[in-house]
């Protein structure tokens, strides 16, 4: 396992070599910067309430764009025949990867830290829903780029792996917003299955087992799929 | 070192390559050569561990692809067809980060990237972006990539293609250089290649092996049989005859009968004799004179056009 590292090294570097961290970590700031100016400075609010409200959705497009190459490219390019012929396990190869991500993610999210801060020093802040707020972003955004991975896997375009991985995780998204929909007795294992609800939970600052489990689950679930996936081409 | 026993791949219903077996020993440079198509990069990315065989196995010093692949491909350096490399990096930070997932100890790291550099002529290149590399160049570091952890074995799909004259040379050179001590098994269909570089030619059309051998081998008949072109200024009938109880000659052709300028006969041999010093013999015995006497070599591309002829 000791292979992962320089996989997430390269990795990472390949999303600061190209584009796409600038272009993502920008358009990400942007986006929950107006959110938060127009709730914090005209509702005058002390929390990030509204932005811990607006992330999930914006994770739907966000995460698909990072995790899209991550697998793709590499057999678009021929370099995965470098790469699994090479002495590494094909989960090692998935959780190097899947880390970078991760790494890039942490990056996008840091930065609203700024935001945090400014309520802290303006208002009346409650720390728990805050720091619950963070814990419960990055446990989501785990899960979705675990998914985003899993779509990346299934195919060489970029242009399909993003509409894949975001028509998966837009599914676990809608899970929880259609629940009026559903007979009794279906609304609690769909609640469950919802990928908003936990993080909801959560961000109120409340940090229950039950939530953690339903995130880290989803997250071997995801890399084992694309493991497995990447192991394809090895079968008869 | 390389034991292919049965191997056959199959993409749906058809067979790239249609149990083949064939081994190579320590030290060895193999030349695998076919039409395009013939079912090379199928072997040796089964060879590999990139796809696993559909029957058969492969194994590598004892290794099986399919039950050891970890061990088999630390084992192996492996130059693939298209030459991947990510573009994006340049040489050496590329080199390094091969070094890392090759599992070289930090400490030898360096070591090894400047013996590569130095080895492949990359000196100049270091820190170019790889994508901004001449096509000679990606070969070169895609030989650097396969050769960085000093494997038992080689293996090198194409590995002079799209280089100018003299790196083909070098390249080539290379290869026999390293080929005292290491296993390579290069696939190719610059015949000439095999002639420079290879001890033995595997020849393999439409999935199957039609040939194997030293290159002498293959250069006799079909059957193993040498051939000798005999003339003799010698006039009268039972020549032929003659010459057919010679020891060690099997069949005789008289062609193009010309008493004045000489009467041309092929001689066919047993297989694995030469009896050219019996014929010499025999004609002086015999009192004729030999105007020419000849073993016919057949070029390498007679050799492969007739094996991959389709009828």
């Amino acid at each position: 396992m000791h292979n992962v590292w320089p996989i997430f090294k390269r990795e990472l570097r390949a999303y600061f070599d190209s584009p796409i961290a600038y272009v993502v970590i920008t358009i990400f700031l942007l986006v929950t910067g107006w959110f938060f100016t127009t709730n914090f400075f005209v509702v005058a609010q002390a929390d990030l309430r509204v932005v811990f409200g607006i992330i999930p959705f914006t994770f739907l497009f966000f995460t698909p764009a990072i995790t899209m190459r991550l697998i793709s490219e590499e057999r678009k390019t021929g370099t995965m025949e470098l790469l699994v012929t090479m002495p590494i396990s094909d989960t090692a190869i998935i959780t190097g990867k899947y880390l970078a991500s991760l790494a890039l993610l942490g990056a996008m999210i840091l930065p609203t830290l700024v935001y945090a801060i400014t309520v802290a020093l303006l208002g009346d802040m409650d720390p728990g829903p805050m720091i619950g707020g963070y814990i419960g972003l990055l446990l989501m955004g785990a899960a979705y780029l675990a998914i985003g991975t899993f779509g990346s896997s299934l195919t060489e375009s970029q242009v399909v792996a993003f509409i894949v991985s975001f028509f998966l995780v837009f599914v676990f998204f809608l899970l929880d917003k259609v629940l009026f929909l559903l007979p009794i007795w279906l609304v609690t294992p769909v609640e469950y299955l919802a990928i908003e609800h936990h993080f909801q939970n959560i961000s109120r600052g409340v940090i229950d087992t039950r939530d953690i489990v339903y995130y880290l689950s989803l997250i071997v679930l995801a890399l084992y799929l694309a493991a497995r996936s990447l192991a394809a081409r090895r079968q008869p | 070192m390389i034991d292919i026993s049965h191997l056959t791949k199959l993409y749906g219903d058809q067979a790239a390559v249609d149990d083949i077996s064939f081994k190579v020993e320590r030290g060895e440079i193999v030349g695998f050569l076919g039409p395009n198509g013939a079912g090379k990069t199928t072997t040796m990315k089964v060879i590999t561990c990139f796809m696993p065989p559909s029957k058969g196995d492969v194994t590598i010093g004892g290794y099986s692809v399919l039950e050891d692949s970890l061990e088999v491909r630390r084992m192996i350096g492996y130059l693939p067809e298209i030459n991947p490399l990510y573009g994006e990096m340049n040489v050496v930070d590329f080199l390094r980060y091969i070094s890392e997932l090759r599992d070289i100890p930090k400490e030898r790291r360096g070591a090894r990237i400047r013996e590569m550099v130095d080895i492949c002529g990359l000196g100049d290149e270091l820190h170019k972006d790889i994508s901004q590399l001449s096509k000679g160049y990606r070969q070169r570091v895609g030989l650097a990539q396969a050769m960085i952890h000093d494997p038992e074995i080689l293996i090198l799909d194409e590995p002079t293609i799209g280089l100018d004259p003299n790196q083909v040379v070098e390249i080539r050179s290379l290869i026999k250089e390293l080929g005292r001590a290491k296993t390579v098994i290069l696939s190719t269909h610059i015949l000439s290649e095999v002639d420079a570089t290879c001890g033995r030619a595997v020849i393999i059309h439409r999935g199957r092996i039609v040939a194997d051998g030293t290159l002498a081998e293959l250069q006799l008949d079909q059957e193993g049989k040498a051939i000798i072109n005999l003339e003799l200024l010698v006039e009268g009938n039972g020549v032929a005859d003659r010459l057919g109880q010679v020891e060690g000659v099997a069949e005789v052709r008289e062609v193009y009968p010309d008493e004045a300028k000489g009467r041309n006969f092929i001689i066919m041999a047993d297989v694995g004799s030469d009896p050219r010093e019996h014929i010499f013999k025999a004609a002086i015995d015999a009192g004729w004179t030999i105007i020419g006497l000849m073993k016919e070599v057949r070029s390498l591309e007679e050799v492969f056009h007739q094996l991959t002829m389709d009828e």
